[in-house]
């Protein structure tokens, strides 16, 4: 006979204040196999797990059924009080009477008949569990980040400071990411290459971070403390080992027609290209979309120039195999398209742009030197139209549902700078609402309005019409003043929203992390578990979660970096027990299983078996790596007898509990 | 052509190619057709037939007669073929103990059909043209083939052998899809409430002989759910109208992704229960969401159901498909 506890939380009124607690303890005492039956005000505090702990000991339980929150609250907990009490920690089951009932429903009867009915299915499961025990494995003290934005590199900073060794991933040919392209930063106004180029260059000298740059992320196998991933190192034609980054290929080659990518193909760059100045690692990459000698084989100037001998046209990819414990992503953000919005004329005129190719009509470093000029004649505009939430908080048809969250922000920033750089330029903002919470954020846009003048005005801008004499037909309605505006702009600046990485959602599968609908990655918990996905020793660091500024950016990779710093000085990790394990007189040798695995958990072999009538068949059976198996339970769905079958969550465990549900 | 088949037979048993020949024998009536393994050229003069009864597919047997010492000829109709390479897929089938022999197939006719037709008392069968020929104990009768032809035949998906080791006849080709999805295509027009009522009403006949599973090419595993008493879902009887209903569906759950609409199911089912129809829905289903695929098209194959592609159908798309 089995000794059951079943002990109900009144989790304050969170639950009490819609389920009947007691009638909830009554009736699940009454149940076979329970011996106690309790209700408390919260059973996660010291008294209410004291409760716990001295039942089991008073009545010898071998079982426990915790009615309360989420097991992804507080399992864990009651898990360990469990063990501390002498019980073995999975012969603990939670019926979550919580989120699952008390929160979602309102007549007080109907809900206690639910967690009635739910902690019965919790009893009858526990009824079957069997003590478990995790097993551990090694951790290898290395990791890896992927992408080498601000967030990437802040995140791989701070890794190697603690001392451990870590690789940063990153597909261009420099680290440095969308930053590098910004010209100041708010609510300061410091200089973004000024504050960022020395974070670069800590990168690059430091002892532990290894910089794979122009690289991309072929395959990922493995599990938490021990990853292994391939790294695809593209052809850059030039020998890393040797070029000196003097630049002297990039003034000689003769192909100088190819859109510069960092300009945003407002200027044009040469087929043998360094990015920018401050590139790190400042080493020349060939494009072979345009390099003559590449595509036909005339040419070869580069090679003739350079005076190290780096040019190697017959370089090709190759790969690098390495083992990680930890994996950050760090993939960050591209800009929408936003030439999908006809009527903002972006496709029909040069001199609508977005915010992020006005940073480089404003950069020292951009195409025109610093001096704000119409990409369209190279004169100087007087006056600017800035279009908010172009992409942003759209119906997902029109576009992305969320807040790009940074545009309020940089167009302030904007408008501010031209205003105190250009004073004799009228500067309109149409916006929705502006949304500038933050340190010193709210005064900064306060600052634009009062200070610099800009004209803000509630609104859409519903269409934007070229005219004959190069200027634009700004048409927009002022909703505080209800009336339909005209605004003749020589430049149009549209906030487009800003996506996910393309990369992220491939990487995503890659990782078996998961994402959400717009492609930005999950974390673990929203609130509590910010900086790690839900998949074990990967974790998130800047905008692949989901859209922040620089200062929120900087602050989650450092976080972030704290996660993995935690990880890696671990020696051991425990296991979960929680995971699959064939029955061989069952298993027909299909490989469905191995085929769903996530994990690359299962292997088969041909293995001899007694047959009764005493022969022997050799038959090909799978097996399970118990290190490596994450209990998906994937497996046990995809195999067709039966065979495949989960610790912790057994096949007869789920029909019992759906049978004490339909009882 | 059955001569033809049992000339080669011989040969290659003479040669030593092979030990076995799996094909088939004649029951106690023409039509009542069965696999039969031979092993010597008297018992294939004697016993072997290939004639228009012969629709039992034969690729399920070599799972127990490749396990065997020494190599088996397997004459292999088309369906045979794409399920016999299926069971390759799935590891089932020792490769190196079977020597394939593709055999064309003109489709096989249906008993039950030439009967309701008024014919009885059939002693044999032979094609002529678009007309079987049937001698009967009452002498010889002529009905067109396409009043006479299972199901599965008259909506044929392919006359190709999608695997074998040598050919006889020439290569045939796959065959349009349409006229093979019109029956699910009506079910899938019918309201909710109309399409359980029907299947409700064919499964009620279901008897639990559990025919359809044993015959079924992709149920093969070593220890059935339907037979182990640990699944909970061990009752061989059909102990009450829900009970009968669910064994059908899981079994179609089961061999989903896998089953390559030989049509054995229905065949041997003694109700005549349409239970292709719930194996078909899936393939359409699918060809619909993962992009066409055929099971047992090749032996590497992974089915859409065991394998993950980034293009895949969303779990939101194949939600709202079970709504509809």
């Amino acid at each position: 006979m089995r000794k059951i506890g079943v002990f109900v939380c009144h989790c304050g009124t969170n639950i009490a204040a819609t389920v009947d607690v007691k009638a909830v303890a009554e009736t699940l005492g009454r149940e076979p196999s329970v011996v106690v039956s309790e209700d408390y005000p919260y059973m996660c505090s010291e008294s209410g797990q004291n409760l716990i702990k001295d039942s089991i000991r008073d009545y010898g339980l071998d079982g426990i059924v915790i009615c309360s929150c989420s097991p992804r609250m507080h399992e864990n907990t009651f898990r360990k009080a469990a063990a501390s009490a002498g019980l073995n920690p999975y012969m603990v089951e939670i019926a979550n009477i919580r989120e699952q009932c008390s929160w979602i429903h309102k007549d007080k009867a109907e809900a206690t008949e639910k967690a009635i009915l739910l902690g019965k299915a919790a009893i009858a499961k526990v009824l079957l569990n069997t003590p478990l025990i995790a097993g551990e494995s090694g951790v290898v003290k290395r990791a890896l980040v992927i992408g080498g934005g601000i967030a990437g590199i802040q995140t791989a900073l701070d890794i190697a400071e603690a001392g451990f060794p870590v690789d940063i991933v990153e597909q261009k040919p420099t680290i440095g990411g969308k930053m590098a392209q910004l010209d100041k930063t708010f609510p300061t106004l410091d200089c973004s290459a000024c504050i960022l180029t020395p974070k670069m260059v800590d990168c690059a000298q430091n002892e532990n971070i290894k910089i794979y740059s122009y690289s991309e992320i072929e395959s990922v196998s493995g599990f938490v403390g021990n990853f292994t991933v391939k790294i695809r190192r593209k052809a850059r034609y030039v020998d890393e080992t040797k070029c000196t980054g003097c630049g002297l290929c990039t003034e000689k080659c003769p192909v100088k027609k190819v859109p510069n990518e960092f300009n945003l193909g407002l200027d044009n760059r040469r087929a043998v290209y360094i990015p920018f100045a401050q590139a790190v690692p400042k080493i020349a990459a060939i494009d072979a979309d345009y390099c003559n000698m590449l595509k036909n084989g005339k040419c070869g100037l580069c090679s003739k120039v350079c005076t190290v001998g780096a040019i190697d046209y017959k370089q090709e990819d190759t790969f690098v195999e390495e083992r990680y414990g930890a994996i950050v992503a760090a993939t960050g953000y591209e800009i929408a398209d936003v030439s999908r919005y006809g009527e903002y004329a972006y496709n029909q005129s040069k001199d609508v742009v977005t915010s992020l190719e006005l940073e480089r009509l404003m950069n020292a470093a951009g195409p025109t030197g610093g001096t704000l000029l119409r990409p369209s004649d190279g004169k100087h505009p007087h006056t600017i139209v800035f279009v908010q939430c172009v992409g942003s908080r759209c119906t997902p048809d029109k576009g992305k549902p969320y807040c790009s969250k940074i545009c309020c922000m940089y167009t302030a920033k904007h408008a501010m700078l031209i205003r105190e750089k250009y004073p004799d330029t009228e500067v309109y903002v149409f916006y929705i609402d502006v949304r500038t919470p933050g340190k010193n954020f709210d005064e900064f846009w306060r600052r634009a309005v009062e200070e610099f003048g800009v004209h803000y005005i509630k609104g859409a801008v519903g269409k934007i019409s070229p005219r004959p004499d190069g200027t634009l037909d700004v048409q927009g309605s002022d909703l505080l003043m209800d009336e339909q505006l005209h605004i003749s702009a020589d430049l149009v600046v549209l906030a487009a929203a800003i996506e996910p990485s393309k990369t992220a959602r491939s990487l995503a599968t890659m990782l078996t992390a998961s994402m959400d609908t717009n492609d930005f990655f999950t974390e673990a918990h929203p609130k509590l578990r910010p900086v790690e996905s839900p998949t074990a020793g990967i974790f998130l660091s800047g905008v692949c979660q989901g859209p922040k500024d620089i200062p929120e950016t900087v602050a989650q990779a450092s976080a972030c970096a704290a996660k993995v710093i935690g990880l890696l000085s671990k020696d051991k990790l425990k296991g979960n027990p929680c995971v699959a394990h064939s029955d061989e007189m069952m298993c027909n040798g299909c490989s469905n299983c191995a085929n769903v695995c996530p994990y690359g958990a299962i292997t088969y072999s041909d293995k001899e078996f007694r047959m009764p009538d005493r022969t022997t068949k050799t038959r090909r059976v799978a097996w399970v790596n118990p290190a490596v198996c994450q209990g998906c339970g994937a497996c046990t769905v995809a195999c067709p007898s039966g065979a495949m079958d989960l610790l912790g969550f057994s096949n007869s465990q789920i029909m019992a509990e759906v049978d004490a549900l339909c009882r | 052509m059955r001569n033809k088949l049992v000339e080669r037979a011989k040969e290659l048993l003479a040669d030593g190619t092979v030990t076995r020949v799996i094909g088939w024998k004649r029951g106690e009536f023409s039509y009542d057709v069965t696999p039969a393994v031979f092993e010597t050229a008297e018992e294939l003069e004697k016993d072997f037939v290939y004639d228009g009864f012969c629709g039992a597919n034969v690729s399920k047997y070599l799972i127990r007669e490749s396990a065997k010492e020494g190599k088996i000829l397997a004459f292999l109709k088309p369906c045979d073929a794409f399920s016999f390479n299926q069971l390759l897929a799935e590891h089932r089938i020792r490769r190196e103990n079977v020597y394939a022999v593709g055999i064309p197939c003109e489709g096989m006719a249906d008993i039950g059909k030439i009967r309701s037709a008024g014919i009885d008392g059939v002693t044999g069968i032979r094609e002529e043209g678009e007309e079987f020929v049937l001698s009967t104990l009452y002498g010889e009768e002529r009905i067109a083939k396409k009043d006479a032809l299972a199901e599965r035949c008259l909506v044929c998906k392919s006359k190709r052998h999608p695997v074998y080791d040598e050919l006889i006849g020439e290569e045939g080709e796959d065959l349009p899809d349409d006229a093979r999805f019109e029956a699910v295509d009506k079910l899938e027009k019918m309201t909710a409430e109309e399409r359980f009522q029907f299947w409700r009403g064919e499964l009620s006949r279901c008897i639990r002989c559990n025919a359809c599973r044993n015959v079924c090419p992709a149920c093969t595993c070593e220890n059935c759910v339907f037979d182990n008493p640990d699944s909970g879902l061990s009752q061989k009887a059909a102990a009450d109208p829900f009970e009968e209903s669910m064994y059908h569906i899981i079994r179609a759950f089961h061999v989903a992704g896998r089953c390559t609409d030989c049509g054995e199911c229905s065949r041997v089912c003694p109700e005549n229960i349409p239970l292709h129809l719930l194996n078909r829905k899936f393939i359409k289903d699918i060809d619909e969401l993962y992009g066409a695929y055929r099971a047992g098209e090749n032996a590497e194959n992974k089915n859409p159901l065991v394998s993950f592609r980034e293009e895949d159908a969303e779990p939101s798309v194949v939600h709202e498909r079970g709504r509809a």
